[in-house]
């Protein structure tokens, strides 16, 4: 049979997925083993029981200075950032690509605007954050803002125009106006795909986050991870970066869930 | 008077000439079955009277007055394809054309209003049976139904004038002959003008109370698009059925009242 044509069963699907994560896992364990048997004191490639140690200090007891756990308060900030400016970009990014995709009024003024500003890279106007908006933690939920909003309006812009005329026309000869054209038929047919615009645009998220902590923050993931790196501190760095992993993918599946979940319609709904 | 008065009308785009000087007076009630070669300008004479595309010269009147220039409910549409909403289920679908007229700010009604409008839709799905599938989406109807829905939806709006560009071309030849009789049973019943945009030349003939054929008069090989077509035949058909309708139209209401409700 041709490769072309051949199909991974049950079990082997899941041998398969296991697989490479295996090979890495293992390949980092020799290595982390063998260059601790030359040196102990090697930090470049911590064993798995200096991970451990690391996590049950930052995760599971006081910090001795500030009597607070560092791993779980990190985690709050982070993420708190990060949803405000998921939340802010999904808003206005739905609002601004809907206006642009379906009122053309708009949409001339709009879309080159929005294909010029998602031109700009955000990082590079980071300063001018710093600048305006302070150190606090407005300029950090900014950079996410600035940084994923062009994207997500656009996709949904691009949406918005595919939706096929014949529906418009339709809708309005059962009596739609323009906003009660939008709201019921414009809208909820762009919902599912603002998730999954959202889904593709968590990494750039996480990367602007990053980003802005490493910068100018006083807690946060990224923060941590910048401030022990002056100490070669791996054993914490590798920890939090699993964790930063396993948090965006669990956004990613949720936000999968949630749009099979409330838009029924959907996947079938494209043919 | 007749409702629909086409005059002197003409639309080209760019330097392609598709309709040209078109005349053409349509009387109420009549069942119009647009035929011709595809690209001849059935579906752009359609999309006029929808008020979808202005005409490039001419007029339409509707009842003596000028077409108004976009869609609105007074004409009813369905298309070969994309004609259902695809994120409300079956029910919604039609109900949606009795909330939108009404609930200009918030584009749908709640509470008893509500209730009402989705009575109201269900009835009709009934007619037009499917009255089973109510609460389906349409992806997970078939074409057929897909159409069937369509056509209610644009009925519960009770437009004056139903506009259908190949709304069966994509079905089965027996799935078809269903539709057929459920589009004939609708017409007599509603007295509604429709004019239907056909490839299917017995179609035509089988369903219309009149044939319209577009076709170019004229052709210039070394540049087909510098003519345009016309209406080159007008064959009045199936005269009967439009005398029975006449006829049932003239009875008095208390018969026809009692009659509808059996």
């Amino acid at each position: 049979m041709r490769l072309i044509n051949r199909r991974p069963g049950r079990s082997w699907r899941i041998s398969l997925v296991i697989l490479p994560f295996a090979l890495l896992l293992i390949a980092y364990l020799a290595g982390s083993a063998a260059r601790l048997a030359d040196n102990p004191q090697d930090k470049l490639l911590p064993s798995a029981v200096q991970m451990a140690e690391a996590v049950d200090r930052m995760a599971l007891s006081e910090d001795p200075r500030s009597g607070r756990y560092l791993f779980w308060d990190d985690t709050a900030s982070s993420l708190k950032r990060l949803g405000m400016g998921l939340l802010i970009s999904a808003a206005l990014g739905l609002c601004l690509g809907v206006l642009s995709g379906t009122l053309p009024m708009f949409g001339a003024s709009l879309s080159p605007l929005l294909t010029v500003v998602s031109m700009i890279p955000p990082l590079a106007i980071l300063p001018v954050l710093f600048i305006v908006f302070g150190l606090d933690e407005l300029s950090k939920v900014m950079l996410i803002v600035i940084g994923i909003t062009p994207v997500i309006a656009r996709d949904i812009e691009q949406r918005a125009r595919e939706i096929p005329v014949e529906l418009l026309i339709k809708a309005q000869t059962l009596g739609a106006n323009t906003w009660t054209l939008i709201l019921r038929v414009v809208l909820p047919q762009l919902l599912p795909r603002l998730l999954i615009a959202l889904q593709l645009s968590l990494g750039s998220a996480w990367l602007f986050l990053i980003a802005a902590e490493a910068i100018a923050s006083t807690d946060g993931l990224g923060y941590r991870i910048f401030l022990v790196r002056r100490y070669l501190a791996m054993d914490v760095i590798l920890p939090y970066v699993a964790w930063i992993t396993l948090l965006a993918w669990l956004m990613d599946f949720g936000l999968k869930r949630l749009t099979r979940a409330a838009f029924p319609w959907y996947e079938g709904g494209r043919a | 008077m007749s409702y629909i008065q086409v005059r002197n009308l003409w639309q080209t785009y760019g330097d392609q000439v598709v309709l040209e000087n078109l005349r053409v007076d349509i009387a109420e009630g009549e069942f119009c079955a647009l035929v011709g070669a595809s690209g001849c300008g059935k579906s752009t004479f359609l999309r006029m009277l929808l008020g979808q595309e202005a005409p490039s010269r001419g007029r339409i009147l509707l009842d003596g007055k000028p077409l108004a220039t976009e869609p609105d409910a007074s004409r009813g549409i369905v298309f070969q394809r994309y004609s259902v909403l695809p994120h409300l289920s079956v029910l919604d679908n039609v109900a949606l054309g009795l909330e939108l007229p009404r609930a200009p700010v918030l584009g749908r009604l709640f509470g008893r209003a509500k209730a009402d409008a989705r009575e109201q839709a269900a009835a009709l799905l009934k007619r037009v049976g499917l009255g089973h599938a109510l609460d389906k989406y349409p992806s997970q109807l078939s074409g057929g139904m897909q159409q069937r829905l369509a056509i209610a939806q644009a009925l519960i709006m009770k437009p004056r004038m139903l506009l259908l560009d190949e709304p069966f071309g994509a079905l089965d030849p027996g799935i078809r002959k269903d539709m057929h009789a459920l589009l004939l049973e609708l017409w007599q019943e509603t007295r509604l003008t429709v004019l239907m945009v056909t490839h299917d030349l017995s179609e035509g003939f089988t369903l219309g109370t009149r044939l319209l054929v577009f076709d170019k008069v004229r052709h210039d090989p070394h540049e087909p698009g510098a003519y345009g077509a016309r209406i080159t035949y007008d064959i009045p058909l199936n005269l009967d059925r439009h005398a029975t309708r006449e006829a049932v139209a003239a009875l008095p209401e208390h018969v026809t009242g009692a009659l509808k409700n059996a």
